[in-house]
């Protein structure tokens, strides 16, 4: 029961009943109109008819008299039709004519009867319903009535034909309409149905669940599609929360102990002020450490969830490319590494400058920091380029690259190579430079440098 | 100096305070918006640092207000908001510097130094001196002990801008803010490499070492003598 009034409150059911109502309306008025309009033109047919017969029979009376007259109608009566004749004495006794009786007060008065009235035919049986007619009647100057008129079977047979079949029509789309209603509006529901019992699983606490998608693409899927997108964000944003709880739990808490253990160490040890001092030196240096990290981290979770995209302008990509290597080119140059560029002129993004060189000096810093250790020809390559309608700014150097299985895993947060752990770095920057290309629409693509047998990483930041 | 701390975290404020006074600076302070707001109109003081978020008065609408009033004291604005846009947001109220929390003092205090000194001070000099060594701003040339010293584009910005600064503590955030107007944290200490190649060109070969490294704080550029 509750389920037929959960089908009755479904919009489909709603609109339809709604549609069905207006529709049977129309139609009851659409009968009603034609049915009047034929009746009223067979009405007319009908006057149309009796006038004609009475005319000949007024050039009988007038050449012949009553006598030539009542020869005529009586003749007319004879033929098998639909017209009735009566011609009457003045006291009202029928003297000629094809109607038994008639209804009583018809020959009192002159002219059209307003109605149709019933009569009886001679040969109808006695106890059948009379018969409905129109007639005319006329007085002749002796005082005899004449009463000519039509039969209005037909007419109204007609009517109560197209009434009728009409009715039967209303009735078909009635029953139609409503197992229609049934089905489609039992489908709805169904589809609405697993779409929350989806989404009370999804309210429990489990996000990887999708709301069904039949495959169909109609709206039902369409919605899905969008509501699942958007569920992939939540999980997304969801995930990365989780992620930074447990590294701020994890990756936090070994800084914090280096901290303390060093200003522990200083307390119980010798009592000297240069001792002090050098402790204090380096827990400054570590507390430092540990603000990077944490801005790191902040920044990231700040650009995911957008909120700079307000500050976004036109930027000069050549501009920052030539800026960023200027930037490093000393520290490349202490570091022994050979740094050149090929940079396109004029190439242009809708961006964050700050943030874009951000994560471009991260891919630098990596690129110098890992190739430094090729010993003899450590190269790292800057370059800008149009690549199929993308704005492509990379770094490759020659250093160990990241083994293909590994690359998706160094982009996620505190992920360092166990090879990289001896070197700085807060195991952040390249989870930056992705949550920066996914604000900008585009994609941070690792990739190995060169040919085969060759090491390094070809890093690049595509813009859509 | 005299400087207005509008910080709500007392705590914080009492280690300004005493922090600021070891360093030679007059300190007033105000816990919350309306006396900070109070005390910026009534006094004169030669830099304010105020706190974003304060009780009472937002720290930003303290920032416009004043600017609004025509009080032009530079203003450096502290706020545990440090990405990109806030800053921006900071800027455009009215701010002159921005710094997130967490700070070390010593960039506070280099930033207000620097703010403090600021006023009207060296824009018009053409030619920054400090002992024997010249930079003309017009010319783009460096001389030191009348020689000339050859500097890439970015090297005699750099110069400029710690000769502007002489004898203050520039941290290597400012450096990196105002020589290449970048906000970030570079991870590696690129500023640095910067001023080692700026030094070997500027002392290798003379007496005096001007620029030296400020430990936990920065570069300062001054003579001696």
């Amino acid at each position: 029961m509750s389920r037929f009034r959960a089908l009755l409150r479904t919009t489909a059911v709603r609109l339809s009943a709604l549609y069905l109502g207006l529709f049977a309306i129309s139609a009851v008025v659409l009968v009603f109109y034609v049915t009047d309009m034929t009746t009223s033109l067979l009405t007319n047919q009908t006057k149309q008819v009796v006038q004609d017969e009475l005319k000949v029979l007024g050039n009988f009376y007038r050449r012949g008299g009553v006598a030539l007259l009542i020869t005529h109608i009586d003749r007319r009566s004879r033929e098998p039709s639909a017209n009735l004749y009566t011609i009457a004495a003045p006291n009202g006794s029928i003297l000629a004519g094809n109607v038994a009786s008639l209804q009583p007060g018809i020959l009192d008065r002159q002219g059209w009867t307003e109605r149709p009235f019933s009569y009886r035919r001679f040969y109808q049986p006695e106890g059948t319903p009379g018969h409905q007619a129109l007639a005319e009647v006329i007085f002749l100057p002796n005082g005899m009535r004449v009463l000519v008129g039509r039969d209005l079977g037909e007419p109204t047979q007609f009517r109560t034909t197209i009434r009728r079949s009409l009715a039967i029509a209303l009735g078909i789309m009635v029953v139609g309409a409503l197992l229609i209603w049934f089905f489609i509006g039992r489908g709805a529901l169904h589809r609405i149905d697993r779409v929350s019992q989806a989404s009370q699983k999804i309210m429990a606490g489990d996000l990887s669940q999708r709301l069904p998608v039949s495959g169909s693409g109609d709206e039902f899927d369409r919605l899905s599609g969008a509501l699942n997108a958007m569920l992939g964000r939540i999980e997304k944003l969801n995930e990365g929360l989780r992620q930074v709880s447990d590294n701020i739990a994890h990756d936090l808490k070994t800084p914090l102990t280096r901290l303390r253990n060093r200003a522990e160490a200083a307390l119980s040890g010798a009592d000297d002020a240069a001792e002090y001092r050098a402790a204090m030196e380096d827990m400054i240096d570590e507390s430092d450490q540990l603000i990077r990290t944490f801005n790191a981290l902040l920044t990231i979770s700040r650009v995911e969830a957008g909120s700079a995209v307000a500050e976004m302008n036109d930027v000069d990509l050549s501009q920052i490319a030539r800026d960023t290597e200027e930037l490093y080119e000393p520290v490349a140059e202490e570091a022994g590494v050979q740094l050149s560029s090929a940079i396109a002129d004029g190439i242009h993004v809708s961006g964050n400058r700050e943030l874009i060189g951000q994560a471009f000096s991260n891919l630098i810093d990596n690129a110098i920091k890992y190739s430094a250790d090729n010993q003899a020809e450590a190269e790292v390559v800057i370059c800008l380029e149009n690549v199929d309608g993308k704005k492509v700014l990379s770094v490759r150097d020659n250093g160990p690259g990241i083994p293909e299985n590994r690359r998706q895993d160094v982009i996620k947060r505190f992920v360092r190579l166990d090879e990289s752990r001896s070197k700085p770095g807060t195991g952040l920057g390249l989870s930056l430079v992705e949550a920066i290309m996914d604000m900008h629409g585009g994609q941070l693509v690792l990739e190995s440098n060169g040919e085969s047998g060759q090491t390094g990483l070809h890093a690049m930041m595509v813009f859509g | 100096m005299k400087i207005l701390v509008i910080e709500d975290d007392l705590e914080a404020a009492a280690y300004l305070i005493k922090a600021f006074n070891e360093a030679g600076i007059v300190t007033d302070h105000a816990s919350d918006g309306d006396v900070g707001f109070y005390l910026a109109t009534e006094n004169t003081y030669d830099v304010m640092v105020i706190d974003r978020m304060l009780p009472k008065r937002d720290g930003l609408s303290i920032v416009s207000e004043l600017r609004k009033k025509s009080i032009e004291t530079p203003i450096l604005i502290l706020s545990a908001l440090g990405q990109v846009d806030d800053r921006v947001t900071g800027l455009r109220a009215g701010g002159d510097d921005y710094l997130p929390k967490p700070y070390s003092f010593s960039e506070l205090l280099a930033r207000v130094e620097v703010l403090g000194r600021r006023k009207g001070m060296r824009d018009n000099e053409t030619v920054y001196k400090v002992a024997d060594l010249e930079l003309d701003r017009l010319a783009h040339e460096v001389h030191r002990a009348g020689q000339k010293i050859n500097l890439q584009p970015r090297e005699f910005r750099l110069l400029e801008y710690l000769m502007k600064h002489a004898g203050q503590v520039v941290t290597r955030t400012m450096l990196l803010e105002n020589v290449w107007d970048y906000h970030f944290d570079p991870q590696t200490n690129v500023i640095d490499v910067h001023i080692s190649r700026l030094r070997s060109k500027i002392e290798k070969g003379y007496d005096e070492a001007l620029l030296r490294t400020v430990r936990g704080a920065g570069y300062i550029l001054k003579s001696d003598s």
